[in-house]
């Protein structure tokens, strides 16, 4: 290839990869935290990051939104043990998990001769040293994956991992606003999934394969952390540098997912079968309809208090509220939620 | 998703005046969500898992 076609590959062309707009992650520098900064169960914690384990027996943690962060970064996500699971059972699995969806990913021609290899690259650092496993699977629920190594050498030092995926000709990535690629970072991981072989390729799930060889467990000790940030997924062999994105971007970017405490107003009127009604707008369009929560009137006119909501209805766009509520005249409505479309 | 712990799940009421609507009112852990009715929500989806293993029954819409 000339030097001006791999200039124009570069910007955006042919390759798949580009100057901007290349990280297919999301909140990848942990600066968006619309939840919170500090968690203690597991689920969703730093926007599209969420925390999982299965069938531990006394494990607990927290999740934080850390200041500790390599050079170039101002947070990472940090687990932090603060009870330790006695004995790693051999179907038990302790890990972190990011989701792309489909449509987002269909330059990556998985599924064709053409498919694309990618890379994901990431700063990493723990107390814990040895051998991590990230697992990567294609689709909701799909059986198409495979394993990487990788491997914490120094002890409370930021590392910087890249891990290149080989292209996909079998398995096509659905196009849709579904789960497409999911990303599991593990911290520990039983018998179960660790004995298998580390598969070169993308194959049909093995349990035995999932997070092959995987040695580290940070569950442990209550003395032991993981911390992880500047985490991108982007085409080609090669690890470039982190793509910043401001924070606007990134929260915009998350709000397709979840929305927290948004906060409407409405005029509306109570006619003589006193209901009244208001609708409110997301700040982006949702992934999919979302799950309502924390949805309360703060305050209200001529609307007798205390209204409780009586019905919802809700789009990609906005949700609309009635109430059953006693009142006459014109009226305001003051009334906040949260909105979910999470994967 | 983790399995939700849902203490009660009701249609909500219809706009139309009777019948059900197109949120199912739920509460998990004391807080109450409201759910579409669309699968791919991962909060419907996981309550219609709990209703097919039998665990879960959603109320009809007050009238």
């Amino acid at each position: 290839m000339s030097k001006a076609a791999e200039l124009a590959a570069l910007i955006g062309g042919t390759s798949g990869s580009s100057l901007s707009n290349r990280n297919l992650i999301i909140n990848g520098a942990m600066q968006v935290a619309q939840r919170g900064t500090s968690f203690t169960s597991t689920g969703y914690t730093l926007d599209r990051m969420q925390m999982l384990t299965a069938n531990t027996d006394n494990v607990a943690f927290t999740t934080t939104q850390s200041s500790t962060a390599p050079d170039g970064f101002a947070n990472s996500l940090k687990v932090d043990i603060t009870t330790a699971e006695t004995t790693l059972d051999s179907d038990e699995l302790f890990r972190l998990l990011h989701k792309i969806e489909g449509q987002d990913l269909q330059h990556l021609n998985y599924g064709s001769s053409a498919a694309k290899s990618v890379t994901l690259s990431f700063y990493v650092r723990s107390n814990v040293t040895g051998i991590y496993t990230v697992e990567f699977r294609l689709n909701a629920s799909g059986t198409s994956t495979i394993t990487k190594q990788y491997t914490i050498s120094s002890a409370d030092t930021w590392e910087r991992k890249e891990l290149t995926l080989p292209a996909n000709t079998a398995t096509a990535i659905s196009n849709n606003n579904s789960n497409g690629f999911e990303i599991s970072f593990a911290l520990a991981a039983g018998s179960n999934f660790t004995t298998g072989a580390l598969g070169t390729s993308w194959a049909t799930t093995a349990t035995a394969s999932r997070y092959a060889g995987h040695a580290a467990n940070v569950m442990s000790s209550t003395s032991n952390d993981w911390y992880i940030t500047g985490v991108q997924l982007e085409v080609g062999e090669q690890a470039t540098p982190f793509e910043h994105r401001s924070y606007a971007d990134e929260l915009a970017r998350c709000q397709r997912y979840y929305v927290e405490n948004t906060v409407c107003s409405s005029q509306a009127d109570m006619d003589g079968a006193n209901y009244m009604s208001a609708r409110g707008f997301f700040p982006v369009s949702m992934r999919a309809v979302p799950t309502i929560s924390n949805m309360t009137i703060q305050a209200q006119g001529n609307m007798n208090a205390g209204a409780t909501i009586n019905s919802t209805q809700a789009s990609t766009e906005s949700v609309s509220l009635f109430s059953l509520a006693s009142g006459a005249g014109n009226t305001f409505v003051y009334y906040n939620f949260d909105a979910s479309a999470e994967l | 998703m983790d399995e939700l712990n849902i203490t009660s799940a009701q249609y909500c009421i219809s706009l139309t005046g009777s019948g059900n609507g197109d949120m199912i009112f739920i509460v998990v852990d004391g807080e109450t969500m409201h759910v579409p009715l669309a699968p791919g929500n991962r909060h419907y989806d996981e309550i219609m898992r709990q209703v097919e293993a039998g665990t879960l029954t959603i109320a009809d819409a007050d009238d």
